[in-house]
């Protein structure tokens, strides 16, 4: 190949290409703008972490904080509310991560051994559902049908002579309570990605299996699940790294005055801090803490996941 | 291999296991539908299981008079048909250029996209920033910010990989530039994935409260979810937010319930048209990366 193409040349294959292709960034022009307006413009804003907050600078004027501009970080580590909603955040998650995400893959599995596809099909429907409704409409279902003396789960527990339990008004049903309600709207839905693993699966594997003897529990253990074995991994990934991630609809639609000690994440201590609160550069710095921390949580479990000999996903 | 009798047992546990599943996921909303039913003094009597007590729609007739819910649920319907139509066309222009291989500076875009999915500046900038753009307590603040996922982005552009290159090939050859190859040809091709992406951002905007508690403080503009959130959270807050005039306190019970069913039966209507899609749609587009 002779690639000695002069000046003049090039400029006209690069005039050539846009004349065919302007549109195409025409369109990514809209997009862009917006990625750059509300998502990398706020980063700029982070340096108000480092920087004493005021109304009429802008953040590049704005003076820096004390301790080498650490003044809140170190604030935010003396802060009771904040230290609770950090084991909060890290106790919710983990038990989500625990008892959540293995319930896909299981319900999966035992979807998966269902002999009759019509049945299937209406399951996964109805299991699909409770993805689409938002946690104030759970909430709302769940303080109804949970509430102590009026709620159908406690007049039937009344019934098997139980006293009623306050599923969402003490502090340790309330922690089980959340665990299980979040199960219960989305376990249906993660099975999708698992299921749709599964049928990529090739028969014969199983048909060898079967040959071999293996039983249908032997063949779930030894060619379904190293089947899916690679979108677990990945699945994996994604939650090891939202550890430290704090999504605020849940447990704010779901809390009370009287479970606020478990129930208070990071994201609500922002919330109440920052926007009620108007402490803007505190709760930037813990919300920067808590991004910085998550890619980090991201960033090892990829790695782990590509030690033990799996895609990952950077 | 499936009638062998000693794996028998396995067919019953999973069709007992979906019985389960599917007893537990509509149990809520059976329950929830018989209360806003029901006469309130059964209620507080907690009486009402699965089946109304009293039957009366006293509760939805209060409902439907207010004003105030009536205009949520309007602005609502308005935000998330405005705000679905602006996500779906942000997301095809900003997936459909992505496909193109040779397209220079792709990987650049691909990277600064991707980055914001992994790495954000958190609520507060977010806060500021609307602030200073003056879109704080502006009706748009509801629809804009939260247009585009980079997640539906790559649901859309996999998707896109699906339809053979020589389709495009041909139109080229013909003369189409990419705007009517996306129109005409590509957009047709994929209403799986379209149709899901439609559901995913409708469901995202008639579900948000969030950004609404945060970014919006005129009542005038709050969506069904936050009024919801406050008729159902607290006593004290009820008694600001809830319905106009004198109602009897004991009907507050069955009133939340026929609240709650008033902004649920919007997704259930329109859930079971989209879900034949939505399988396919997010299987195939997210399986490959």
């Amino acid at each position: 190949m002779n690639r000695t193409p002069s000046i003049a040349l090039k400029t006209r294959d690069l005039r050539t290409y846009l004349s065919k292709y302007w549109t195409l960034y025409l369109m990514l022009l809209l997009p862009m703008l917006y990625f750059f307006i509300f998502k990398y413009i706020p980063m700029t804003y982070i340096q108000i972490a480092f920087k004493k907050y005021s109304i009429v600078k802008s953040p590049w004027e704005m003076p820096w904080a004390d301790n080498h501009g650490f003044e809140y970080f170190i604030k935010a580590f003396k802060n009771r509310d904040f230290l609770l909603a950090l084991r909060n955040t890290l106790m919710l998650n983990s038990l989500d991560l625990l008892f959540g995400f293995p319930a896909p893959i299981i319900l999966a599995l035992i979807l998966n051994e269902l002999p009759y596809h019509r049945f299937k099909r209406v399951t996964q429907t109805i299991a699909y559902m409770p993805h689409f409704l938002s946690w104030v409409i759970i909430a709302g279902m769940a303080l109804q049908l949970l509430a102590p003396n009026t709620g159908l789960l406690n007049i039937w527990l009344k019934k098997l002579g139980a006293g009623p339990i306050p599923f969402l008004n003490d502090p340790n049903y309330w922690v089980g309570t959340y665990v299980v309600l979040g199960i219960w709207q989305s376990v249906g839905w993660n099975t999708i990605i698992y299921l749709a693993a599964m049928t990529s699966i090739n028969p014969e594997l199983y048909e060898a299996a079967a040959i071999d003897g293996a039983g249908r529990l032997r063949r779930i253990w030894h060619v379904t699940l190293p089947g899916i074995r690679p979108t677990i991994v990945i699945l994996l990934i994604l939650s090891l790294g939202h550890l430290m991630g704090s999504y605020f609809d849940r447990p704010y639609a779901l809390r009370n005055p009287l479970v606020k000690d478990v129930s208070d994440v990071i994201a609500i201590f922002v919330y109440n801090y920052g926007i009620r609160g108007l402490q803007f550069s505190l709760t930037t710095a813990v919300g920067l803490f808590q991004s910085v921390i998550n890619v980090m949580l991201l960033v090892l479990a990829d790695r782990l996941a590509k030690r033990f000999g799996e895609r990952g996903i950077l | 291999m499936r009638t062998s009798r000693d794996s028998r047992w396995l067919d019953y546990f999973a069709v007992a296991v979906s019985i389960l599943v599917i007893v537990v996921c509509l149990l809520p909303m059976v329950n929830l539908l018989a209360r806003s039913l029901s006469d309130s003094e059964y209620l507080v009597r907690g009486e009402v299981g699965l089946w109304p007590k009293g039957l009366n729609f006293e509760a939805y007739r209060l409902v439907l008079e207010d004003t105030k819910y009536t205009w949520a649920f309007v602005w609502t319907v308005i935000i998330t048909a405005a705000g679905t139509m602006l996500s779906l066309f942000m997301t095809a222009i900003c997936a459909y250029p992505l496909t193109y291989d040779h397209l220079k500076g792709r990987s650049v875009i691909m990277s600064l996209i991707l980055f914001t999915m992994y790495f954000n500046a958190g609520t507060i900038p977010m806060y500021l920033l609307l602030k200073d753009i003056g879109l704080l307590n502006h009706p748009l603040v509801l629809i804009v910010p939260y247009c585009l996922s980079v997640f539906n982005i790559i649901l859309m552009r996999n998707y896109f990989y699906t339809i053979p290159t020589s389709l495009r090939e041909s139109a080229e050859m013909d003369g189409a530039n990419p705007v009517r190859i996306l129109v005409s040809i590509y957009l047709p091709l994929s209403l799986p994935i379209i149709a899901t992406l439609a559901l995913f951002y409708a469901v995202g905007r008639w579900n948000t409260y969030s950004d609404a508690l945060m970014f919006m403080n005129k009542r005038e503009f709050y969506p069904i979810s936050l009024l919801l959130y406050f008729l159902i959270q607290s006593v004290s807050e009820v008694e600001t937010y809830s319905l106009e005039g004198n109602i009897p306190l004991g009907l507050s019970e069955s009133l939340k319930a026929a609240a709650v069913m008033f902004a649920t039966v919007p997704i259930l209507l329109v859930y079971p048209w989209l879900q034949r899609y939505f399988i396919q749609g997010v299987t195939l587009g997210s399986i490959k990366e």
